[in-house]
């Protein structure tokens, strides 16, 4: 992917990034070694820097390093896909290239284990579920779960995947509230999830 | 009369139903269903025709139920959400209506994943109880999901799944409830092995009185082989295979008897449990057996509506 972009930047992300490990100073400092090594080995030429800036979202941070950009020739960012792009707009000359594959929006469940939550479909049910997301975390994202595939507390894809139903139905037993489960829930406008084109938000109150 | 199908027909007037499966080929033969449908239409009231069952690419269920009417035989069309948006299921739905399908099986449909295109993107616009009230709301208020009307009528028995077997075992029934307030006549269930579980959750659904909302057809699936009786105990979700049976066919001299034997047997048990309506035999790639089957346990011949 960095054959024959010349001198390259390689830019982590301090914030979500770093803390999942993927692309802290750390993650760019092994990266950034195993180019050079490569670039070596295989006669590629170019010098390879390093850097990291606090978020690769907001233009602000991104403007800290416009002088930097400027003297290279492309950008490995360890952002995730959103940072990735924010660098495409602000530096329209220069070759951007996503070092990190964007996985999902989850928790660390664990050092080294992290699972996903939260599918960002923008219309939350949270609250009619128990706090437990069948959208993000149902394999078939039934509203009204679980199918007949759910046995053991598993889903029927794989004995290592949870039934968020099982775990709802768990939930609301505990508390009391199973019989919000007897109403049938409608369907879903998936407008907002991104079946309505791409999604933008503005906050007027917030703009200047 | 919803539909005027002759599965309908037959639950209504109160008989017992007999169904059994037919499922379409992975190439463009009619022969295949022809075949099936020669061969059960006498054992049987309806067949199902599968929506690429177990997420293998298989000819259309609809071109499936087409076959089947052209020998004569009443289809029952099986259709999947998990490959179909709201915009394709309610077109082809209008389809089946057009060509003359009066039943329809509304199902989540195993997970893309199973099947042999695993990297497909799965649909699931709408999940298998919406689904049901879709079809209803287009049958009796003649209106599409968005609320605009149709032309014309949609005159379909509406059929849902259950699984007794699968977790959690008390939900199972208030999942039944919703589906049978969702819209659905008819019940076909997950294959019965282990018939006093089963039993034990007829005895809920008659505790909520579902049995007198729908009609209750209870599956089975003949086993041909202990390979196969050991394959749905430990591979398949959501099915139940006890022990006990798996060693009846690990110790019978004849296996595939054993297997007819077992499935008799259950049939037997079924019949005389209150609420259960008929049976369904899914026998998959053993069609021949069926016809013996419906016969051995004395329910032919089948009735005239």
């Amino acid at each position: 992917m960095t054959k024959g972009c010349g001198r390259l930047l390689v830019l982590g992300c301090e914030t979500c990034a770093a803390m999942s490990f993927a692309g802290g100073q750390r993650q760019v400092a092994e990266l950034a070694s195993a180019i050079r090594l490569g670039r070596k080995t295989s006669g590629d030429e170019g010098e390879v820097v390093e850097d990291a800036i606090a978020r690769q979202c907001e233009p602000e941070f991104v403007d800290l390093i416009e002088d930097e950009v400027s003297e290279c020739d492309a950008i490995l960012s360890l952002a995730c896909g959103a940072g990735v792009q924010l660098l495409a707009e602000r530096f329209p000359d220069k070759v951007v290239l996503p070092g990190c594959n964007t996985t999902f929006l989850g928790v660390t469940e664990a050092l080294g284990v992290w699972s996903e939550r939260c599918a960002g479909c923008g219309n939350c049910i949270l609250d009619k579920t128990a706090g437990l997301c069948p959208i993000a975390r149902c394999s078939k994202q039934l509203l009204n779960g679980p199918c007949g595939g759910s046995m053991n507390g598993k889903c029927e894809i794989s004995k290592d995947v949870d039934c968020v139903w099982q775990m709802i139905i768990d939930r609301l037993t505990r508390l009391g509230r199973l019989e919000m489960l007897e109403e049938i829930f409608p369907v879903k406008d998936w407008t907002p999830a991104g079946h309505g084109g791409p999604r933008k938000m503005i906050r007027e109150d917030l703009k200047s | 009369m919803k539909s005027g199908s002759n599965l309908e027909g037959i639950l209504e007037s109160g008989q017992f139903a007999v169904t059994a499966e037919a499922g379409p080929p992975k190439g463009t033969s009619p022969k295949i269903i022809q075949r099936k449908g020669d061969l059960l239409k006498l054992c049987c009231d309806a067949l199902n025709v599968t929506d690429n069952q177990t997420a293998i690419v298989r000819m259309s269920s609809i071109s499936g139920c087409v076959l089947l009417k052209e020998l004569g035989v009443e289809p029952i069309l099986q259709m999947v959400v998990r490959d179909r948006n709201r915009l394709a299921l309610q077109s082809d739905l209008l389809g089946a209506a057009a060509l003359g399908i009066r039943n329809v099986l509304c199902l989540s449909g195993d997970h893309q994943k199973f099947g042999n295109h695993p990297s497909a993107k799965g649909v699931y616009d709408i999940d298998s109880i919406q689904f049901i009230q879709m079809v209803k709301a287009m049958r009796d208020e003649h209106k599409f999901i968005n609320g605009e009307e149709i032309s014309g009528d949609v005159p379909f028995f509406i059929g849902a799944a259950a699984n007794p077997f699968a977790d959690p075992f008390e939900f199972r029934v208030t999942r039944l409830a919703k589906k049978v307030n969702a819209g659905a006549d008819f019940i076909q269930t997950q294959g019965i092995f282990d018939v006093p579980k089963f039993i034990e959750w007829m005895k809920m659904v008659r505790k909520r009185g579902l049995h007198e909302k729908t009609h209750i057809i209870a599956g089975l699936i003949p086993m041909k082989s202990v390979g196969m009786a050991r394959y749905m105990r430990n591979n398949v979700p959501g099915l139940s295979v006890p022990k006990e049976l798996v060693d009846r066919m690990a110790d019978s001299k004849d296996p595939k008897e054993e297997g007819v034997k077992i499935c008799i047997e259950a049939i037997e048990q079924l019949t005389e449990v209150e609420g259960v309506h008929g049976v369904h035999i899914m026998a998959v790639a053993w069609e021949d057996i069926v016809p013996r089957i419906v016969e051995e346990a004395g329910l032919m011949p089948r009735p005239v509506v």
